[in-house]
C-alpha cells in the first residue's frame, strides 16, 4: 500500500516538477505563472491590459489570414446550398414580395406620421452615425458568440455601440483596440437587451442562448405570449434606440432572429445621439 | 538537389506539424462549428496536446503551448492565463500517464483521456462562472467533452502513422 502510494507521488513529481526532455520550463512554474495570469486579468491589472491589448491586436490579423481557408469552405457549403435550394427560395421570394410592397408604402406613411407627432410632443429625434465594418473574425464556440471587426478606436468606435445587420440589432461592441473591436452577438449568453414586444406593447429582457435564438426574460406572466410577435429594441436604460427589430416570436419563450448571425460579413456600427428640437 | 535531399527538408518540415496544427488551431479554433450541428463541435487543441504530451512531449515545447494559450485567449475573448492553465493541467496529465506506464495502450490512453479533458473542462468552467461571471452553456460544453472524446481516437490513429512516416518509429499501441 505504502509502496503504491510512493509511485503515486514519484510519478507525480517527475510529471509537475522534472524539466522534461529538450523543456524549458517546468510544468508547475507554468501552471503557477498561468494562475497569477488569472489573478491579474480578474483585478483588470493594468499591464495585463496593455498585454491583452498588444495581443489582440496582433491575433486578431493573423487569425484573419489563418481562418480564410475555413471561411473558404464555409463559403463553398453555402454555394452548395443555395443552388440546392434555389427554386423554393425563389417561389417563397415572389410571395414575401407581393405582401412587402403594400407593407412598404403603410411603413412610410407611418413613419412621417411618427416624426411629427413626436414633434407635437417635444419628443427628441434620434440622430444615427453610422459606420460600416468587416467581420474579422466570427467565432460561434460553445464558449462565446462574438465577431471580430476591423475598425477600433481610430475609427472613433467605442463601447456599447450597436452592430446591425442591414435593419436589424446582432450585437454590440464590448472590446474595443486601436484598429479592431470585438462584438457580442445577441446569441451569446451574456446578452441581455431591453426589448419591446408588439402588438401587445410588453416590455422585457432578450438573452441569447448560445444558439441562433433568443430567449424571452422577466416578462408580466399575465401577459399572453401564445401568438406571433415582433421583437424591437425598448430603448430602456439608454444603450439603443428604440425600434430596431431584432427577430421574431411565435410561441415558448424562443425569438428567432430576423438575421442569420453564422453568416455576417459586413455590419454597421452605429451610435445613437439625441438631436435637439 | 538530390531526391535525397529534398526528402529530409521535407521530413524536417514535417517534424514542426504538431506546432504548426496547434499555432494554427488555437488562431482559427477550427471545430466545424459552421456546420451548426446541435451541440457538435470539438477541441482540438486538448487532442493535440494531450496526444504529443504523450508520445512525444519534445516536440510540443511548453513554452510554445503557452504561446498558443495566449492566442485562444484573445481569439475566444478569455481572461488571459485561462487556456494556458487548461492546458498544462492537460499536459501535466499526459506526463503522469507517461511515467506510469510501462506497456502503452490506446485503449487505456483514450480512457485517461477522458477523465484529463472532463477535470481541465470543469476547471475552465468553474473559474469561467465563479471569478469572472460569464455564463457558459453546459449543454455546448459537455457535447464539445463527448466529441472531443470520441475524435481522440481517431486523431490518435492519424498522429500515428504520422510519427511511423516522420520519426520513423514505431509507436508501441
Amino acid at each position: 500500500m505504502a509502496t503504491s502510494r510512493d509511485d503515486f507521488v514519484i510519478a507525480i513529481r517527475s510529471a509537475f516538477l522534472k524539466k522534461g526532455n529538450k523543456q524549458r520550463f517546468s510544468l508547475v512554474a507554468l501552471i503557477i505563472f498561468s494562475v497569477v495570469l488569472i489573478v491579474l486579468s480578474r483585478i483588470n491589472f493594468p499591464a495585463i491590459n496593455y498585454l491583452k491589448i498588444g495581443l489582440n491586436e496582433v491575433v486578431y490579423r493573423v487569425s484573419f489570414i489563418v481562418s480564410l481557408p475555413e471561411q473558404q469552405l464555409n463559403r463553398s457549403l453555402i454555394v452548395i446550398n443555395n443552388h440546392l435550394n434555389l427554386y423554393n427560395d425563389h417561389d417563397q421570394l415572389k410571395e414575401k414580395f407581393k405582401s412587402l410592397r403594400g407593407k412598404e408604402l403603410d411603413n412610410e406613411y407611418l413613419k412621417f406620421e411618427n416624426e411629427r407627432l413626436r414633434k407635437i410632443i417635444d419628443e427628441y429625434i434620434i440622430n444615427t452615425d453610422e459606420l460600416v465594418a468587416k467581420v474579422l473574425l466570427d467565432k460561434e464556440s460553445p464558449f462565446l458568440r462574438s465577431i471580430i471587426l476591423n475598425k477600433g478606436s481610430k475609427d472613433k468606435i467605442r463601447i456599447g455601440m450597436a452592430v446591425l445587420d442591414g435593419p436589424y440589432l446582432v450585437g454590440k461592441v464590448v472590446e474595443v483596440n486601436y484598429a479592431t473591436s470585438r462584438v457580442l452577438l445577441i446569441s451569446d449568453l451574456n446578452s441581455k437587451i431591453p426589448v419591446i414586444l408588439e402588438p401587445g406593447d410588453i416590455q422585457s429582457i432578450m438573452s441569447g442562448s448560445g444558439k441562433n435564438k433568443g430567449q424571452i426574460q422577466y416578462f408580466k406572466t399575465e401577459n399572453t405570449l401564445n401568438e406571433k410577435k415582433i421583437v424591437f429594441t425598448s430603448g430602456s436604460g439608454g444603450i439603443f434606440k428604440s425600434g430596431i427589430p431584432i427577430g421574431e416570436f411565435n410561441s415558448g419563450e424562443e425569438i428567432k432572429f430576423f438575421s442569420d448571425l453564422s453568416q455576417l460579413t459586413f455590419v454597421k456600427v452605429v451610435s445613437f445621439n439625441k438631436e435637439n428640437n | 538537389m538530390s531526391v535525397q535531399t529534398k526528402k529530409t527538408k521535407l521530413k524536417k518540415f514535417l517534424a514542426f506539424a504538431p506546432l504548426i496544427l496547434l499555432y494554427a488551431s488555437t488562431l482559427n479554433e477550427f471545430d466545424f462549428n459552421y456546420l451548426n450541428y446541435k451541440y457538435f463541435s470539438f477541441n482540438f487543441p486538448f487532442i493535440l496536446i494531450y496526444y504529443w504530451s504523450l508520445k512525444r512531449s519534445e516536440s510540443l515545447g511548453y513554452g510554445s503551448i503557452f504561446i498558443a494559450s495566449l492566442f485562444n485567449d484573445v481569439v475566444l475573448g478569455f481572461p488571459i492565463g485561462l487556456s494556458g492553465l487548461t492546458y498544462f493541467i492537460i499536459c501535466g496529465f499526459a506526463a503522469y500517464l507517461r511515467n506510469i506506464t510501462l506497456r502503452p495502450d490506446m485503449v487505456k490512453d483514450w480512457l485517461f483521456f477522458l477523465l484529463t479533458i472532463l477535470v481541465a473542462t470543469s476547471i475552465n468552467y468553474f473559474l469561467l462562472t465563479t471569478f469572472f461571471s460569464v455564463n457558459v452553456n453546459y449543454y455546448d460544453l459537455t457535447g464539445n467533452i463527448f466529441f472531443t472524446f470520441l475524435l481522440y481516437y481517431l486523431f490518435s490513429y492519424i498522429f500515428d502513422i504520422y510519427q511511423r512516416f516522420v520519426f520513423k518509429e514505431q509507436t508501441n499501441d
